[in-house]
């Protein structure tokens, strides 16, 4: 598995980045956390419909959990209000710890259905929130040269 | 050739790309070098503390008022009342004072030390894609011309609420955001900038906000009431500022609190309140499509709902090969930033000269014509500013003749990386928009995204003109020896 990723990191430097797409929010639902399920036309010959509208599905849901408004976030706002605040400096909110599930998730979906496809999904913390950006890679075994981040190593091919 | 649309989806051709590194949790090997810490580069006007800890506005000293003035009264109470109180009456008075004056010392600390919802800038490659679709929605427009301002309208609850889309932090500003232009930050569900609490008042610190004058019209009545007891039995001359102090203070902190609770029980902001937006007034259908219908949920979501976390990781490292977003507004001139340096590549080597020449193939022409670009997304027209680098759009692969001295620039700029948009906006594209007021802008405007209204006159910094021509020259000697 060690020699496995080391070879990974190499595609990854060689790997050239075509282009990026960006699902914007949703903000039909007021302003709860929610992506854009459209599916991109750029992704139409990568990857599935179906298999995209699952991962976008999935993630609103995680999402809708970590902002709604029920029993278990006013006992954590009331409990909070009641040590003034100092009982987060102990535990992670709970909104922190569905962003950690979030960020499993989108690990386990890049490993499992969108790096296989030439794809990589970047968590939207990472971007404030506000898109769910979508790299896509170059085919490392095309032969057009359309793409423009060429490794070093390539060079020497030529 | 693997190319086409209608081409089935392509099996096992790709080889699995590893993800390791796209997981934000572990970034040890960050820390082995010198790398900055994200507060250290952050492009808005706040000032940091504790290594990046503490997140406040640029203006503290009404806050070290407020502070002042809180614990000079309560000082007062405690020491010269208190001990009066506490023989006279009960000793529960000193501790239930005590305990309200923890309480709004802690809920002042905690609005003003924290993050208020700031939203972090767009990328380059965001706000490139963000141009792209308002490019394809309003259809290209001849020079001169002004087009409208960009806004995009949702439907929330039946009512629509118009994003209008922030210049400096390139974004459409989601609903109830707006652009603090002491801070020069988005901020989510934006309520006011607090001069007294010394930082804006969002999303994520309102809680505190409304709890800390909420405690403190509680503290000041209280304080209040037992002073004047006192002053009745025996008049003393801090007694009396105490007196003066909390006299002034009721009305002001007492009613604000009752205006809060009022906003509060409606689910609207002041900004919003102030404008009217959700008012009766300005139509028979409108109304505020946040509230939840009754003041109790309204209550219990704005006090008792999640705390979303911090959206610009402070204290995170900056990645190196992170492209930066745009508009650093404390004057970064010509100069790149380090981490841009450590790819040095030849092929980055190239697209920094490239980068260095073209400003000071455009320096001179800042300089001696004031140019206002119009229009349009190609940038063809108006002046020879817009040649140069409206060449660097994905959508102008070629170089015009005229830029000197470039051998390889016409392969190179035509290459599609968002990288020579980060190394672009690293110079500071600024957008003013008649609708914000402006940030000081320092450093020189790079056409490639630059849309409608920029002055670059204003926008020149004259300190860097001459580091620009020594590192013009150096572009063209590194240029040579590719």
């Amino acid at each position: 598995m060690a020699t496995e990723f080391h070879n990974l990191q190499e595609l990854r430097h060689s790997a050239s980045l075509a282009t990026k797409v960006f699902i914007q929010r949703d903000y039909s639902d007021s302003t709860i956390c929610k992506f854009q399920t459209k599916f991109p036309a750029e992704l139409d010959s990568r990857i599935e419909r179906s298999l995209f509208e699952v991962t976008m599905k999935t993630l609103n849901c995680y999402y809708a959990e970590a902002e709604k408004i029920g029993g278990q976030s006013y006992l954590e706002g009331c409990l909070a209000c009641a040590t003034a605040y100092i009982i987060f400096l102990c535990m992670e909110t709970r909104y922190e710890k569905i962003l950690k599930k979030i960020s499993m998730y989108i690990q386990e979906q890049n490993e499992k259905v969108y790096a296989p496809r030439g794809l990589l999904l970047t968590d939207p913390i990472e971007r404030g929130m506000r898109v769910i950006e979508i790299s896509i890679f170059e085919d490392s075994g095309s032969t057009s040269s359309s793409s423009s981040g060429s490794s070093p190593t390539s060079s020497t091919a030529q | 050739m693997h190319l086409g649309v209608e081409e089935p989806i392509r099996e096992c051709q790709y080889n699995q790309i590893c993800t390791h590194n796209s997981s934000p949790m572990d970034t040890p090997h960050t820390k082995k070098r010198k790398s900055k810490r994200k507060w250290q580069v952050f492009p808005g006007r706040n000032r940091f503390y504790c290594n990046g800890r503490i997140m406040m506005a640029k203006q503290t000293g009404v806050f070290y008022l407020t502070m002042v003035l809180i614990l000079v009264t309560s000082g007062l109470f405690f020491a010269f009342d208190c001990p009066f109180l506490a023989s006279n009456l009960t000793p529960a008075i000193p501790a239930i004072g005590g305990v309200l004056f923890v309480f709004v010392m802690g809920m002042l600390l905690r609005a003003s030390f924290s993050d208020p919802g700031v939203l972090p800038r767009a990328t380059p490659e965001e706000a490139a894609d963000i141009e792209r679709q308002i490019d394809a929605t309003n259809g290209p427009s001849g020079p001169g011309y002004r087009p409208p301002p960009r806004t995009r309208e949702v439907l929330i609850n039946g009512q629509t609420v118009k994003l209008k889309y922030c210049f400096t932090c390139k974004i459409f500003r989601p609903p109830r955001a707006s652009h603090c232009s002491l801070c020069d930050n988005c901020v989510e569900r934006f309520d006011h900038h607090c001069p007294w609490v010394g930082n804006c008042v969002g999303r994520r610190n309102y809680r505190f906000f409304y709890l800390f004058i909420l405690s403190l019209s509680f503290l000041t009545l209280f304080i209040f009431a037992f002073v004047i007891t006192h002053i009745c039995v025996f008049l003393d001359g801090c007694t009396v500022l105490e007196v003066v102090v909390c006299f002034f203070s009721v009305w002001s902190i007492v009613g604000l609190s009752g205006f809060h609770t009022y906003l509060i029980s409606s689910n609207q902001t002041t900004n919003e309140d102030i404008k009217g937006s959700w008012s009766s007034k300005r139509g028979k259908g409108n109304y505020n499509p946040y509230s939840y219908g009754n003041f109790i949920t309204n209550c219990c979501a704005a006090l008792c709902g999640p705390l979303p976390p911090s959206l610009i990781d402070r204290r995170g490292f900056v990645q190196p090969d992170t492209p930066q977003p745009a508009a650093q507004t404390n004057g970064t001139g010509a100069c790149p930033p380090n981490q841009v340096q450590s790819h040095m590549c030849a092929q980055d080597q190239c697209i920094q000269s490239t980068k260095f020449v073209l400003q000071a193939a455009t320096n001179p022409l800042l300089h001696s014509q004031p140019i206002i670009l119009g229009g349009g997304p190609t940038l063809q027209a108006k002046s020879s500013l817009g040649g140069p680098c409206s060449t660097l759009t994905p959508s102008q692969p070629s170089l015009p003749s005229s830029i000197p001295g470039l051998t390889c620039g016409g392969e190179l700029l035509a290459l599609r990386d968002s990288e020579i948009h980060c190394h672009h906006h690293l110079h500071h594209q600024h957008f003013i928009s008649p609708e914000e007021t402006p940030s000081p802008p320092a450093a020189l405007p790079c056409a490639t995204h630059l849309g409608h209204h920029v002055h670059p006159a204003q926008l020149f910094n004259p300190v860097s003109q001459d580091s620009l021509h020594e590192d013009s020259v150096r572009g063209l000697v590194k240029l040579s020896s590719v």
